[in-house]
């Protein structure tokens, strides 16, 4: 919190008010205030904070250019905002951003279970396992998601049937690839197997962020291995891992809309209906954008109560939570007053 | 002292880093109960030569053991035995670490600091862990800082969560990797004295420092290493008073 000291009135003439009765050889001038220094004792001289005017001026460009912007949302009738709020909590609608929702959590859920999988596999001594995690990186990184998408929605065309068995040899048990992988399937699998690409390298990153001396230290005090990585090596990647991790489960949840190609009912491809159905694009393109923002917001909030979870320990004394700060801020208020 | 059985045994242990070799043949053996400190300019293989006691570096030839048992390998006849992970892990809970820069858990309380070995490595229960932590704490009189997180301490406050964090496992040695080197000037006193407590309660150690004084003060044994070989050694009023040994002479006309 600022201090509550009281500042100078902004006029320009009234600005002299620092060194009261000390520099009376001196009458200072004011608008130039560094010729102030020559008082013999400057404890008791008054701080007038430096003023920035372009800033200020910078400051009202930008409030006048956002006020025109909601000026015109607001007035501008193309916006059709009566169609926006007929459709924005329409049960088609909220439908689909169930499904976008599920196509996030399954996504994020299964790549980040597979790309932990490949962070270690790649951090590994075993060259073998540590190259097949880099060529799968490598691989999963390259092919655009929405080739690969298709892919998946066309793996009965390349294998009709898999089958588990000895390998290159006689088949114990076997199934059609028609009936295993539907398209709300092939969107997940598309969607894991792109994402764990990413965050095999998240992970892996957050893993090499860790002092080595960690490991070492719980290697001395003979901690298993597997409690190694649960308690003493995740929880503090998890600090350099969770902006990054969330950067990519926001990209993931809006990238579902890539798999409107395959024609399952999520958010964009479901606006993308009803506007084809009733040529409203831009209210409807709304409604989804809407919903996008609202979705990224709440995954933000939990970004940061997460973020502060596993900072615990790295500072002296945790920040405050926003509620907090806002109880300190309005405390401070009663108190001067 | 000397007529205690041998609690360390370091035979002809070798170690290189690539073409490297950094240590060149060492021969070693502490004593139950005793202390031994080693000293010697930076880079002669002090710090290796530690590392390799509790395997944390692997040997390119020789054999560490522990009252008895190699440490990292099992022998067969003629060969060493690498040990799997687990078993190495398992050993090393009767050798305690106490590292130059803590190596505390930052994410930890002070206390679940100490009580993470006990209570994972050697399946302790978590309420007799606790109740030993606390006592180490007040041991080395940090009882009220239980709750802290590592961060909020001192550096010499720090180092002495770590040694009672090595402490807890009840170590059959410990050992000390120039624990004050870190530290500011004003702190390192609270540390030694630390570490003179333990060594008074009869505890094997293995210290390599820079405090010659305090060297002096602690050692049945001073060990002076250069150029990863051991060149002298002996009792601090002979090695660190009546050097025998050119090199040792040296170093010691610089250090002290």
């Amino acid at each position: 919190m600022t201090p509550t000291t009281p500042v100078a009135t902004p006029s320009a003439t009234d600005a002299k008010v620092d060194s009261d009765a000390e520099s009376g050889a001196n009458s200072v001038a004011e608008s130039d205030g560094d010729s102030a220094g020559d008082s013999d004792a400057p404890a008791e001289l008054r701080v007038v904070p430096a003023r920035h005017y372009w800033r200020w001026a910078a400051g009202a460009a930008v409030l006048v250019l956002t006020a025109q912007f909601a000026h015109g949302l607001v007035t501008n009738p193309a916006w059709e905002w009566e169609v926006f709020f007929r459709y924005v909590t329409a049960d088609s609608v909220l439908r689909a951003v169930w499904v976008t929702l599920q196509l996030t959590v399954y996504g994020t859920v299964l790549g980040f279970a597979l790309g932990l999988v490949l962070a270690l596999m790649r951090l590994s001594r075993s060259p073998l396992l540590a190259g097949v995690a880099w060529a799968y990186v490598w691989a999963f990184r390259s092919i655009p998601l929405i080739v690969q998408l298709l892919f998946w929605f066309n793996l009965a065309y390349l294998y009709e049937e898999l089958g588990v068995g000895i390998p290159f040899g006689p088949v114990v048990w076997s199934f059609g690839t028609m009936h295993l992988v539907g398209a709300m399937s092939a969107a997940v699998i598309g969607l894991a197997l792109h994402q764990a690409a990413y965050a095999a390298e998240i992970l892996r990153g957050g893993f090499l962020a860790v002092e080595p001396g960690q490991l070492e230290a719980a290697a001395a005090l003979g901690i298993p291995r597997l409690r190694q990585l649960r308690r003493i090596v995740l929880p503090q990647a998890m600090r350099s891992v969770l902006p990054n991790a969330a950067n990519e489960i926001v990209s993931l949840f809006k990238g579902t809309s890539i798999v409107s190609v395959m024609a399952i009912g999520e958010l964009f491809y479901q606006v993308q209906v009803i506007y084809g159905r009733n040529g409203r694009v831009v209210p409807l393109l709304m409604v989804a954008t809407a919903w996008y923002i609202v979705l990224t917001t709440l995954l933000s909030v939990v970004q940061y109560y997460v973020e502060r979870h596993f900072a615990r320990g790295a500072d002296r004394t945790p920040p405050p939570t926003p509620l907090q700060r806002a109880r300190a801020f309005t405390r401070t208020l009663k108190e001067t007053r | 002292m000397s007529t205690s059985p041998v609690m360390v045994d370091i035979r002809g242990v070798h170690k290189s880093f690539g073409p490297h070799e950094v240590l060149r043949g060492i021969d070693l053996q502490v004593r139950a109960g005793e202390v031994t400190v080693v000293i010697g300019p930076s880079g002669s293989g002090k710090s290796t030569l530690l590392r390799a006691i509790n395997h944390l570096e692997k040997l390119s030839r020789g054999s560490v053991s522990i009252d008895g048992a190699l440490v990292g390998y099992r022998r067969r006849g003629n060969k060493l035995y690498e040990l799997k992970e687990r078993e190495i892990l398992r050993r090393r809970t009767r050798i305690g670490f106490v590292f130059q820069n803590f190596n505390l858990f930052p994410h930890l309380t002070v206390l679940q600091n100490i009580t993470e070995a006990p209570v994972s490595a050697l399946r302790r229960p978590r309420t007799e862990a606790k109740e030993r932590a606390e006592a180490l704490l007040d041991r080395v009189g940090l009882a009220d800082k239980a709750d802290a997180y590592p961060r909020q301490l001192s550096g010499g406050q720090q180092q002495r969560v770590a040694i009672a964090r090595a402490l807890a496992l009840d170590p059959q040695v410990l050992l000390f990797d120039e624990p004050t080197s870190a530290l500011d000037p004003e702190l390192v006193g609270e540390v030694l004295d630390v570490i003179k407590d333990v060594a008074r309660a009869g505890t094997t150690m293995i210290v390599v420092t820079h405090e010659i004084g305090f060297a002096r003060e602690i050692a049945d044994t001073v060990v002076f290493m250069d150029d990863g070989v051991i060149v002298e050694q002996g009792p601090p009023g002979d090695v660190l008073d009546h050097p025998r040994q050119e090199r040792t002479k040296a170093f010691l006309s610089k250090v002290l």
